[in-house]
């Protein structure tokens, strides 16, 4: 059988030398030692490739977080649930749109609030809240919450993300900084449990 | 006319003397296969290389255009859509060469597995396969994120999701993935890095080692029942075939290749003219929540997945089923190398891909039009019909609309319109009793809120009352009166007043 291959690496006019037996020489010492300079080099090399790539892995999950403004008080009457805005407090100059981002804001009675990330907790996606029917309603997968974050029906493994809230003069002021997953928590606390007050 | 013949011919000889590769080239090309080899089914390699090809060129001329940031890549696919030239055949035909690619990957992975040859001394060209699979779902994946618009920023949300999920190191692998602490700029170009250098490099060179060994090793023969695969007699079986009955690859099958593939691109300029490009959909800002993303059409079944598996058993599934398939598929060659090639002597495998494809099938097209997600605007859009309204009492129109107001629609639909995430109701009287019903309202369960803190009792009241005349306007409806009589006698019982509507 005829291979293709077989002409592909054979030089016409250069005999290889490979072909020819050869001994242990100061060239083949030299080679191993510059292929172990060179592996060396790599090494070093790595490092900073390796803590540029994993920079953002190292640092710690809370120090992304600050406290920023969702908006004046007056922006939230009692009794109900808006939809605040806030911009990120970390991010760069393409972000755009991206940085500045949603939350629901419950005034429950003008001294306690509830801040609640907009990401269902189930897979991130925007919660809509229905002011009659007092939920939450995610339109991926059909995750619901009570008013006050708790899991009412659907698939999600825990109750909505909430930010640690203050108020500063006639601002509402919540902490926060970084996408909220079943890792990365928005705050320590969990629906139910006792928010920090202003 | 001679001069000039014997001109080029010294031009080519002078190149061929410094290059050296027009000789291996053509015997590469006329390489003797299996004349049963020569077949139409033999030929999707080829097309999705040709594809990849296609994604290549049309790819960079995106890129011609195309602005990689957070901030601007919505806008300039606007931009290319509508103020360039033939930009939106270009995007169209990019978006679709996607679809069709990973289609013809996974019809030519099948194939393969089907006709057993990856099989001795194939397993490596099949594994090599498994991770070219991988690679173009991964373009795929990160394409859609270049895309920009709502979907693609809530996909990069299920990303991190999944990432969350992770033990020990899953907020790691959320910073990692994001390259930072929220989806922005920097995801957004890592993803870019993904899709335009990382990804396709990979592809490259994996489509080359891939073709090399097709060439190296033979295109596997045509199946018989009954010849089977051994390590010590195969390559001499395969070379006394191909010595006997073989024939030169080009052209005796190659034209079947090229043929399929002009069609095959031929199909996606026809999709990209008649469909046009894919997206994109609304801008990528957080803040308008008046979306209901959806990733593209290769992953909707995952999205499917997320949905239906029962929540408990959600995260594991989500981690581990993939490092089983993964393996599974790059074990397969090293477990089952040997052996029977044709499909009707292995029921098994048979059995695998009509399961596989018959779940896929039902997982995507579920994914495209999901009954488990609420309609966020039924409440507001789907009114209630006029047959449901004739002849009520002011109490029960009263219950119609507590019904629309209180976002009952979003996931109960009445005359085929709303939300499909609850039993529709049209009957509903016929299965629940008054009582039954005021239950269920207000403590919900079976997968609903229960609305006591939303409803008022006049409220309830009123809901019911047009819950009971949901009887189909023939069956009896359900009452305890009748529970009662049922349970003390088999007895039918007869119509009671408050229900003939």
């Amino acid at each position: 059988m005829k291979k293709p291959w077989k002409d592909l690496f054979k030089h016409p006019i250069i005999e290889n030398p490979l072909d020819q037996p050869s001994e242990h020489s100061r060239r083949k010492f030299l080679f191993k030692v510059a292929v172990l300079l060179n592996g060396a080099v790599g090494a070093v090399l790595a490092v900073p490739v390796l803590g540029y790539l994993l920079g953002p892995v190292f640092k710690r999950n809370d120090s992304y977080n600050h406290w920023v403004p969702v908006g004046n008080l007056d922006q939230f009457p009692p009794g109900e649930t808006r939809l605040g805005r806030y911009r990120n407090p970390e991010g760069t100059p393409a972000d755009g749109q991206t940085r500045t981002l949603p939350c629901w804001v419950r005034n429950i009675d003008n001294t306690r609030f509830q801040v609640f990330a907009i990401n269902c907790a189930h897979m991130e996606c925007p919660v809509h809240w229905f002011p009659q029917s007092k939920l939450f309603m995610c339109p991926c997968h059909g995750g619901v919450y009570y008013q006050d974050g708790a899991v009412a029906a659907g698939p999600p493994p825990r109750g909505l993300y909430q930010y640690k809230y203050k108020v500063a003069g006639n601002q509402l002021m919540i902490w926060a900084g970084e996408l909220p997953t079943l890792s990365t928590q928005a705050s320590i606390a969990k629906p139910g449990s006792k928010t920090c007050l202003g | 006319m001679s001069g000039i013949k014997q001109k080029s011919l010294k031009l080519y000889q002078w190149f061929d003397r410094r290059l050296g590769l027009v000789k291996p080239i053509t015997e590469a090309a006329e390489h003797p296969i299996p004349k049963s080899s020569a077949s139409w089914w033999y030929v999707f390699g080829s097309a999705a290389a040709m594809i990849f090809g296609l994604q290549i060129v049309t790819g960079i001329l995106l890129a011609l255009i195309y602005t990689p940031t957070a901030q601007h890549a919505w806008t300039s696919l606007i931009f290319i859509n509508h103020n360039i030239p033939l930009g939106w055949f270009i995007r169209a035909l990019h978006g679709w060469g996607s679809d069709f690619m990973v289609a013809i990957v996974i019809i030519h992975m099948t194939q393969v597995f089907m006709f057993g040859s990856y099989k001795y001394p194939r397993e490596l060209t099949w594994i090599v396969g498994v991770f070219l699979l991988l690679m173009t779902l991964g373009m795929a994946f990160t394409g859609q994120v270049l895309r920009f618009d709502q979907d693609a920023y809530w996909g990069l949300g299920i990303g991190a999701s999944i990432m969350g999920r992770v033990p020990w190191i899953g907020g790691e692998l959320v910073h990692l993935m994001l390259g930072g602490p929220i989806i922005g700029a920097t995801t957004f170009s890592r993803f870019f890095a993904l899709h335009v250098f990382v990804i396709p490099g990979i592809l490259l060179a994996l489509v080359a080692v891939h073709v090399w060994m097709v060439l190296y090793l033979g295109i596997s023969e045509w199946p018989m029942p009954g010849r089977l695969v051994r390590r010590s007699t195969y390559v001499k079986e395969y070379e006394a075939e191909i010595h006997q009955d073989g024939v030169p690859f080009v052209p005796d099958a190659a034209w079947k290749d090229v043929t399929f593939s002009a069609a095959i691109i031929l199909a996606i300029m026809a999709c990209a003219f008649f469909f046009g490009p894919i997206g994109p959909s609304g801008p990528p800002d957080p803040t308008i929540i008046q979306t209901v993303p959806k990733p593209d059409l290769p992953f909707l079944w995952v999205y499917a997945v997320f949905a239906l598996a029962p929540p408990a058993l959600e995260t594991p599934l989500l981690l581990i089923t993939p490092i089983v398939v993964i393996c599974a598929m790059l074990g397969l060659p090293l477990y089952a190398g040997e052996g029977e090639k044709h499909w009707s002597r292995r029921p098994v495998a048979v059995l695998m891909v009509s399961v596989i494809a018959v779940s896929l099938s039902i997982l995507t097209s579920l994914g495209q039009h999901p009954p488990w997600s609420p309609v966020m605007d039924a409440w507001s859009g789907d009114a209630v019909q006029p047959k449901y309204l004739k002849g009520r009492t002011p109490l029960q129109r009263q219950g119609a609309l507590v019904f629309q107001q209180m976002q009952c629609r979003n996931c109960h639909a009445l005359g085929g319109l709303g939300g499909q995430r609850g039993p529709d109701l049209d009957m509903v009287a016929t299965r629940l009793s008054e009582s039954e019903l005021i239950r269920q309202v207000l403590q919900g369960g079976g997968n609903m809120p229960a609305y006591g803190n939303a409803l008022s009792p006049p409220q309830v009241t009123a809901l019911v009352s047009f819950l009971e005349t949901l009887n189909g306007n023939e069956r009896p409806a359900q009452n305890d009166v009748h529970r009662l009589m049922q349970s003390e006698s088999a007895q039918s019982p007869g119509h009671s007043s408050d229900e003939s509507q």
